[in-house]
This record gives C-alpha cells, sequence and structure tokens, in this order.
C-alpha cells in the first residue's frame, strides 16, 4: 500500500478466486477480482485487498507474511506457491488464478483441511527417538553434534509444513493413503540426526504399502518446496537407507551422547540463574 | 519391510531381465552378423536349432530364469499399480495373492516346457 501512496506505477490484475462454502450446497465457483496492484506487491496483498475493500466474505489462512508460518500455501496460477512469497509481478500475467490446495478437503473458500498431512506427520514420530528416556525428560545437558553432522539433516528441518509439497504430489492426488513428501521428509530429517536412534521404529511406518515404495519420484514436491528442502531427495535417501538395512550394509550409528559439563565457566555478573524446571515436578 | 524386499528383488529381476534378454538378442543376431562376414552358424530361428538349445540343460536353467525374473517385475509392477487405486487394506491382500497366485501357475507351466523340451522330448538331455 505504502508504493501506491508513494506513487509507484498501479495496474489492474484480475484475481479469479475459487470460492466455496459448504453451507450453501452448491459446489465452488470462481470469482472475479480487480484488484489494483503495485511493484512488491504478493498475491496475499492482493487477497487481503480483495477481503478489506471487496469482498469480506473471502476466507484464507494467513500468518506471518513472510514465509515462515507456512499458512497461506495455496494454488496459484498452476502449481502451489505461498501466496506471501509470491509476487504477482512474478507472475508475468494481468490474471492471477487462485485455488486452494489440491489433495486436501476444502473447508471453506482458500482454506485446506491439512489435518491429514498432520496426521501423517505424526505417525512417522517427528521428534527425537532415544534409549536414554530420562536425559529426554529431564534434560541435564546438550548432545554433541559437529557443524558437519547438522548438514546432513539441516536442509530437511526447513520445512514449515505449508503442505505446498503435498499439493503438488501427483501420487498423493491418485492415493490419499499414501504418506506423502512432508511426513516422508520428516522421517528422513529425523533419521539422519545424529541425535536421534528411532530409526527402528519409524522404519515399519516408511517401508509399509502407503510408504517410501508409493514415491514415482515425479519430483515435483521439491520443485515446489519454498523452502527449498527437497522432499524428493529425502525420500530417495530413505529408501536408501530401507534397501541398506534389508541387505545387512546399514551401519547402526551410535546416537550422539551427552556434551561434557562445561569447566571453567562463571556466570557473567548480573545475568540470573535459570528458574528451576517445571517439566516432571508433580 | 515385506514391501522393500519386493522392492529389492523387483530390482534384481529387472537386472536379471536386462542380462538374459541381452543374451537372447546376441543370440537371435549374432548369428546374422556372424553370417555377414561368412561364418556364422545356421539360422536361429529354424526350428532343429531352437529344439537342440532347449535340449541343453543351461539353455533351461535360463529359461526358467528368465521366467521367474520377468513373471516377477511384471507381476509386482502390475501390483503396484493396482494399490494406487486406493483399495482397502482386505483388497490390497487380495490382489497380492491373487499375483502371487497367477504367478505361481504360470512359472510351473514355464518351467514344465523347458523341462520337458530339455529331458522329455525326444533327442532331449536324458
Amino acid at each position: 500500500m505504502g508504493d501506491r501512496e508513494s506513487g509507484a506505477a498501479v495496474t489492474t490484475v484480475i484475481f479469479r478466486v475459487q470460492r466455496y462454502a459448504p453451507e450453501d450446497g452448491a459446489g465452488s465457483r470462481v470469482v472475479e477480482y480487480r484488484v489494483p496492484v503495485a511493484d512488491g506487491m504478493t498475491v496475499l496483498d492482493g487477497l487481503i485487498h480483495v477481503k478489506e475493500r471487496l469482498d469480506g466474505s473471502l476466507s484464507w489462512r494467513a500468518s506471518c507474511r513472510m514465509g515462515i508460518c507456512g499458512s497461506c500455501g495455496m494454488w496459484i496460477n498452476g502449481r502451489p506457491r505461498l501466496a506471501c512469497q509470491t509476487q504477482v509481478a512474478e507472475l508475468g500475467t494481468g490474471v492471477v488464478q487462485v485455488r486452494p490446495l489440491p489433495n486436501f478437503p476444502v473447508i471453506r473458500d482458500l482454506v485446506p483441511d491439512l489435518g491429514s498431512m498432520i496426521e501423517k506427520h505424526r505417525g512417522i514420530r517427528p521428534y527425537l527417538l532415544r534409549r536414554d528416556l530420562d536425559e529426554l525428560e529431564r534434560p541435564t545437558a546438550e548432545y554433541t553434534q559437529t557443524p558437519a553432522d547438522m548438514e546432513r539433516y539441516v536442509q530437511f528441518a526447513y520445512c514449515i509444513k505449508c503442505g505446498c509439497c503435498m499439493g503438488a504430489c501427483p501420487t498423493l492426488a491418485t492415493d490419499v493413503r499414501y504418506l506423502g513428501p512432508q511426513p516422508l521428509s520428516q522421517a528422513h530429517r529425523y533419521n539422519a540426526d545424529t541425535r536421534d536412534d528411532g530409526f527402528e521404529e519409524r522404519r515399519e511406518v516408511v517401508s509399509a504399502s502407503a510408504g517410501v515404495w508409493r514415491c514415482h519420484f515425479a519430483g515435483e514436491c521439491s520443485e515446489v518446496c519454498p523452502k527449498g528442502v527437497d522432499p524428493a531427495l529425502a525420500i530417495q535417501r530413505v529408501k536408501r537407507e530401507l534397501v541398506f538395512h534389508v541387505l545387512r550394509l546399514r551401519r547402526r550409528p551410535t546416537p550422539a551422547p551427552l556434551a561434557p559439563p562445561a569447566a571453567g565457566l562463571e556466570r557473567r555478573p548480573g545475568i540470573p540463574e535459570p528458574p528451576p524446571p517445571t517439566a516432571g515436578t508433580l | 519391510m515385506r514391501e522393500t524386499k519386493f522392492w529389492i528383488l523387483h530390482m534384481a529381476a529387472g537386472l536379471v531381465i536386462l542380462a538374459l534378454l541381452g543374451t537372447h538378442m546376441a543370440i537371435m543376431h549374432l548369428g546374422e552378423l556372424l553370417r555377414l562376414v561368412g561364418v556364422g552358424p545356421g539360422s536361429p530361428i529354424e526350428f532343429a536349432n531352437v529344439a537342440a538349445r532347449g535340449r541343453l540343460p543351461i539353455f533351461m536353467v535360463t529359461y526358467i530364469v528368465l521366467l521367474a525374473a520377468a513373471l516377477f517385475h511384471g507381476l509386482f509392477g502390475l501390483r503396484t499399480i493396482l494399490l494406487e487405486l486406493t483399495l482397502s487394506p482386505r483388497a490390497e491382500r487380495a490382489v497380492t495373492v491373487t499375483c502371487w497366485g497367477v504367478g505361481v501357475v504360470l512359472f510351473l507351466v514355464g518351467a514344465w516346457a523347458a523341462v520337458a523340451a530339455a529331458f522329455l522330448l525326444p533327442g532331449g538331455a536324458s
């Protein structure tokens, strides 16, 4: 909006937005809105303009407006994108077509029901699994990890669960039980973490009938990922780990040990003591 | 881990098919190429030559291995396609059992033909 106030060039772009209201019982329809667009305006800015000035009933999901929260994933001009990271000018057209993410049920307008992805994500146990449960529950120190160790998984830790990869996956489009790129890439994210010892627990889930072997390696998930996670690569690495496991070629790494207590360090003056732990004290 | 084992067998069967089909192509066409320079044997597709090869135990084994590899590779691929129709777990089991059943029956019939050609027909290895 600031650009328009400062006199930057403004053009009118047509937003063709798919609308759906379950209470209507009329199915989805496409509604056109004429939106004034200035340089730097994103598709999310355009949708906000529609809601504030043209049609207050339009629904979508958004939060951070800076590509961090993953809320505004939607189908924009033929592919899943984050509305807050997609500038209207970069689309290079006077018509912006906006639909909810495919492969998910639609709650209303541009709001998909991501529940299936969250359930699948939960199913691969996306957290550190170790045998030292007491340490996990009541941590006394950090687990050691070198920068090189972190490089093995950090790319996959950038996932913001926007669902763009799931919306682009052609396998998921025909098989709703397929786990999909988001949960599978997160399974690899934790399997590749040297602090984790949960490969055995995740193995049955990712190698099941609906697991990695359904992937056709179309690669669309990696094409559309707004954070560069490359889920297709993660899935191939999960496949490799599974094959190596069956062929008994996989070396079971020893999970990272606890870091030794810091020696010779003193708290700086004026820095207060940490509060007592709240977990596990009942 | 069953799916992982199936997938590994699928890939292994593909490699076997690649090697044995390469051998098949060489047998079918190398003779023609050799004949161009005047040193080739008779046509590999003449009945007498086909029957003669079938009587050799090495060819019998090769035919049986190729049959097993092709059946597994093809039927596993068919099963994969069918499972992507989002079947119920019960239907998935039925597809798997049917593929195994069809595969075993076809393998037995084909293997019997190879064994019969090698050992039971006149002039066979026995």
